[in-house]
């Protein structure tokens, strides 16, 4: 695809979100905030896992250190604009430390280090209570006011979650699309190969955890403040679970998978639960069976994710 | 006698310290010169080249490069000192466009050098610039081959170590990548390869070196071994006792 029609086409999809959001219910636009959230989240980790092929189970871990450095100083009436960067630096330099396990052991070995560091996380958040109210959690966390502008209605929030998604989702582009992005690559398809190139193996697999990590903490402040309250449970390994899967079934290593992949696991759900449809309306039980099935069938008949769909079609219509 | 730019004095190195593969291995390559290593599955040819290359690190003995102990330097470190890997098998990143994948061999140099070394390249591989901006994945077995020695060759390298390269190439491919090579040499790059396509590999080169156990066996001009009737056994292993002696 071209850079034009590229470009185009990004524009029809973000005038779109700015438009329907005017016609949303309050309820949907506080979903669509939150896929917007998650979002920044998993386009993170798929720099980790899919770019880089570092697998990670630890992204809630991160999402959650964000979440309640935001709860913490946004209530210490931090600017929001100061607290994204803290939170930021923090998320990466605790992935660079996170990604050290990554220099001896790689895939499920790997997945399950960081799955400990998510599980140490969530004990720290539940009872560490002196800093993060336990399992009572943080309330009262105030949305921001930027340059005189009150971001606290639902639609501001929106808009304002959107553009600061476009502005990461650019730099992970730009970056993507740089000698280092390339090298990312190269990591994850054969590290002994990039390191004959003179790839240095240590920084690069540190730098993708650690990009990876700043990512979830930028979602995690966003998170805090639309959401106005935060307690553990959201930053609980089967966050981090969802996350991988959200990078899998929209294409792991594509920039626009997560998005996808993000919808799918954050909006499907809830658009079959609250379908008022006739023909849809057994979702309101089996919604959750059915999503299941879903996943199980697309793993299976798509494992490369949604966006594999033409690649798969282009094969089978092609000579066998 | 051309200089010895690579020396290998009494190198034990292995994968682990209960699995030794080079055995007080004692060889040089001299520069300007394909210096070829034969021997049979095992006799450590390719850890040869890892362990110039700084993927193993020796666990006695001296590897020299241009008369300067290179033990323990990193494979990023000795491309700026002038040495280039590549290694066995297909070495492209077929996710990257062929652009991408010639750039990544730049990846140490400063950004404003990239364009002018690509240049360089090109012009010797006028094949890879019509392909610049397709798939890495789409190009034949020669033009791959192409482009991960054009790779290599983006840091000017004063050495290029090099596994295998006629593996999975059809006869008239392993001749091109041969004569690339040839020309390499003959342009003053040293070339120490390693390669089972032995017969054909001798005809391009100056001198074989003939690994058993770890150890050198055999050490002759390449033109001598292509007639020596004991080559097929040299390859097999356990035929260098049989063979002339090296040349002092």
């Amino acid at each position: 695809m071209s850079a034009r029609r590229h470009l185009a086409g990004l524009a029809v999809v973000l005038a779109a979100l700015v438009i329907v959001a005017l016609f949303l219910k309050r309820s949907d636009v506080y979903l669509l905030t939150l896929w917007a959230v998650y979002l920044m989240a998993t386009m993170g980790l798929n720099l980790t896992a899919g770019y880089a092929g570092q697998m990670s189970l630890g992204q809630a871990a991160f999402f959650g250190i964000g979440a309640y450095i935001a709860a913490l100083l946004l209530k210490a009436s931090w600017p929001f604009l100061a607290v994204l960067p803290v939170a930021a630096i923090v998320c990466f330099v605790v992935g660079i430390v996170v990604g050290f396990p990554a220099l001896r052991v790689q895939h499920h070995y790997l997945a399950f280090a960081t799955l400990g560091f998510n599980v140490l996380a969530y004990l720290a958040m539940r009872n560490e209570e002196a800093i993060t109210g336990g399992t009572f959690g943080i309330s009262g966390i105030p949305r921001p006011t930027l340059f005189g502008v009150d971001l606290g209605g639902h639609l501001a929030y929106w808009y304002w979650t959107l553009g600061s998604l476009v502005v990461l989702g650019g730099l992970l582009w730009w970056l993507l699309r740089s000698p280092w992005g390339r090298a990312f690559t190269a990591l994850r398809d054969n590290p002994i190969r990039a390191e004959s190139l003179g790839i240095n193996i240590t920084a690069y697999t540190l730098l993708a955890f650690a990009i990876g990590a700043a990512c979830a903490g930028i979602a995690g402040v966003y998170y805090a403040s639309l959401v106005e309250f935060i307690e553990p449970g959201p930053f609980h390994f089967s966050t981090s679970l969802m996350m991988l899967l959200a990078v899998i079934v929209g294409g792991s290593g594509r920039f626009y998978g997560p998005a996808l992949g993000t919808a799918i696991v954050i909006l499907l759900p809830e658009f079959l639960r609250g379908s008022s449809v006739p023909w849809l309306k057994f979702m309101q039980v089996w919604y959750l069976a059915f999503f299941g099935i879903a996943v199980i069938v697309l793993m299976i008949w798509l494992p490369g994710g949604l966006l594999s769909l033409r690649e798969r079609l282009d094969r089978k219509g092609g000579p066998q | 006698m051309a200089d010895r730019i690579i020396e290998f004095d009494k190198v034990v190195a292995g994968y682990s310290p209960s699995l030794t593969i080079l055995n007080e291995l004692t060889l040089d390559a001299r520069a300007g010169e394909i210096t070829l290593l034969i021997g049979p599955n095992g006799a450590g040819k390719s850890t040869v080249l890892k362990t110039l290359f700084g993927f193993l690190v020796p666990r006695s003995g001296e590897v020299r490069f241009e008369g300067r102990r290179i033990n323990g330097r990193t494979p990023r470190e000795l491309l700026g000192d002038g040495l280039a890997y590549v290694p066995q098998g297909r070495n492209l990143f077929p996710a990257l466009t062929v652009r991408h994948n010639l750039e990544l061999g730049g990846i140490t140099l400063p950004r404003g050098e990239l364009p002018g070394r690509m240049e360089e390249v090109l012009q010797r591989f006028p094949r890879i610039r019509e392909r610049l901006d397709n798939q890495a994945s789409t190009m034949s077995g020669g033009e791959q081959k192409q482009l991960e020695v054009g790779r290599a060759l983006l840091l000017r390298p004063r050495v290029l170590l090099i596994d295998e390269p006629s593996i999975g190439l059809s006869p008239i491919l392993v001749r091109d990548v041969m004569t690339l090579l040839r020309n390499l040499a003959d342009g003053g790059t040293t070339v120490l390869m390693v390669e089972q396509n032995v017969r054909t590999a001798l005809k391009y080169s100056n001198r074989a070196l003939v690994l058993e156990m770890g150890r050198l066996a055999l050490d002759r001009p390449a033109s001598e071994l292509l007639g020596d009737p004991n080559l097929n056994r040299l390859f097999l292993g356990g035929g260098a006792a049989q063979a002339a002696p090296a040349p002092a």
